[in-house]
C-alpha cells in the first residue's frame, strides 16, 4: 500500500514539476494522471497493491471535497449578494452540460 | 489547564481541523443514511454545513481550520492521479469509442462553461463571481487554478464546484432518463464532464463502466477546460 501511495504521489510530483517548468496551463495532478496511465499501459495494468490503494482512495473521494467546501464561510458576502446569478448559472449550465455530453456520446457511439 | 487555555492550545495545532472534519464526515454519513440517502441529504453537503456552522459559531477563522483540514484536502492530488486505474481498466472500450468521447466532452465542457458565464452575467453577477463560475464543472484542484488564472476567486470556485457536483447528482439520473440516455458509458461520461468527481463517485457505486467513463471524463475535461476556459472567458466576459 505504501509503495502504491508513493507511486501516486511521485506521479503528482513529476506532474507539478513538469507543468511549472514548461509553463503548461494544466494542473500537476492531471499530468500525473496521464503519467500513471502511461505507466499502466506499459506494464500491462496495475498490480494488486495499486488496485486496492487507488480503489480505497477513490471510495472516499467525496470526503476530500469537504475542506475546500468549508471555504464557503470566507465567501458568504459574495454569495449573499449574487445568489440568484449563482443558483441560476449552476442549475442551468449543469443541466445543459449533462444533456449535451450524454446525448452526443450516445448518438456518436452507436 | 483552564478550558480557555486548552482551546488556545487546540486552535494552534492542526489536530482540531483534522478531527472536526473526520467526525463531521462520520456524522454526515450516518445522518445521510438515516434520512434515506437522497441527493439533498448528500454527506458532503451535511458535513460542510456542520463545519461551516461550527466555524461561524466559535468564530474560528477558516485559515485556522484549514491548517488541519489541509491534510485531507491534499489527498485530492493523489486521488486525481489514482483515477488512472479505473481509466486504464476501461481503456479497451475507450479506444473503440474515442471518436465519440472527444466530441462529447468537448461539447459538454464548452456548453457548461459558456452557459454558466452568460447566465450569471445576464442575472447581474459580479465579475469575480462570473469568472469563478467558468471552471465549475471540473475537479476542485483544477477549477481553483483555472479560476485564479482568469481573475476569479479560488475559494469561490471550490464552492461552485461543489454546488455543481450536488446539482449533477440530483439532476443527472432523471434528466438523462428524460432525454433517453440509457447507455452507461454515456451516463458516466456526462456525470464526469458536467459534475466531476462528486457525480462520478456516486455513479461508480451504481455501475463500474459508468465510473470508468466518469473518471476518464474528469481527466480529459480537466485538460480541455484548462485550455479552453481562459480564451472563452476573455471572449465572453472581456
Amino acid at each position: 500500500m505504501l509503495r502504491a501511495l508513493t507511486t501516486l504521489i511521485l506521479c503528482q510530483f513529476v506532474g507539478e514539476v513538469v507543468a511549472r517548468a514548461l509553463g503548461l496551463p494544466l494542473p500537476g495532478p492531471v499530468l500525473g494522471l496521464l503519467l500513471l496511465l502511461g505507466l499502466l499501459v506499459l506494464r500491462g495494468g496495475p498490480d494488486e497493491a495499486m488496485r486496492s490503494t487507488s480503489t480505497g482512495l477513490l471510495r472516499h473521494l467525496s470526503l476530500l471535497f469537504v475542506p475546500a467546501g468549508v471555504g464557503v464561510v470566507t465567501q458568504l458576502d459574495a454569495l449573499a449578494q449574487d445568489w440568484v446569478a449563482v443558483a441560476g448559472a449552476i442549475l442551468v449550465s449543469t443541466a445543459l452540460g449533462l444533456v449535451v455530453t450524454g446525448v452526443v456520446m450516445q448518438r456518436l457511439s452507436r | 489547564m483552564t478550558p480557555g487555555i486548552l482551546w488556545v492550545y487546540l486552535e494552534s495545532t492542526p489536530l482540531l481541523g483534522l478531527v472536526s472534519t473526520l467526525v463531521a464526515w462520520q456524522a454526515a454519513v450516518a445522518c445521510s443514511r438515516a434520512l434515506g440517502d437522497r441527493p439533498a441529504t448528500n454527506p458532503v453537503l451535511i458535513a460542510i454545513a456542520l463545519l461551516a456552522g461550527l466555524l461561524l459559531l466559535t468564530r474560528t477563522p477558516y485559515a485556522a481550520y484549514f491548517q488541519g483540514a489541509q491534510y485531507i484536502h491534499f489527498l485530492l492530488g493523489p486521488a486525481t492521479v489514482a483515477l488512472a486505474v479505473p481509466m486504464h481498466a476501461a481503456l479497451g472500450g475507450i479506444r473503440r469509442s474515442a471518436h465519440a468521447i472527444l466530441p462529447a466532452i468537448l461539447a459538454g465542457a464548452a456548453v457548461s462553461a459558456a452557459s454558466a458565464m452568460l447566465i450569471a452575467r445576464a442575472l447581474g453577477g459580479s465579475r469575480t463571481v462570473i469568472l469563478s463560475l467558468a471552471p465549475k464543472s471540473v475537479t476542485t484542484p483544477i477549477a481553483m487554478g483555472v479560476a485564479e488564472g482568469i481573475g476569479g476567486n479560488a475559494s469561490l470556485a471550490a464552492v461552485f464546484v461543489l454546488m455543481t457536483g450536488l446539482v449533477g447528482i440530483a439532476l443527472g439520473p432523471p434528466l438523462l432518463r428524460l432525454v433517453r440516455v440509457d447507455d452507461w458509458r454515456a451516463r458516466g461520461l456526462a456525470a464526469g464532464t458536467a459534475a466531476h468527481g462528486l457525480a462520478t463517485a456516486r455513479i461508480l457505486l451504481l455501475n463500474e463502466t459508468a465510473g470508468a467513463y466518469g473518471g476518464l471524463a474528469i481527466g480529459l475535461n480537466g485538460v480541455i477546460t484548462a485550455v479552453i476556459v481562459p480564451p472563452l472567458a476573455r471572449w465572453l466576459v472581456g
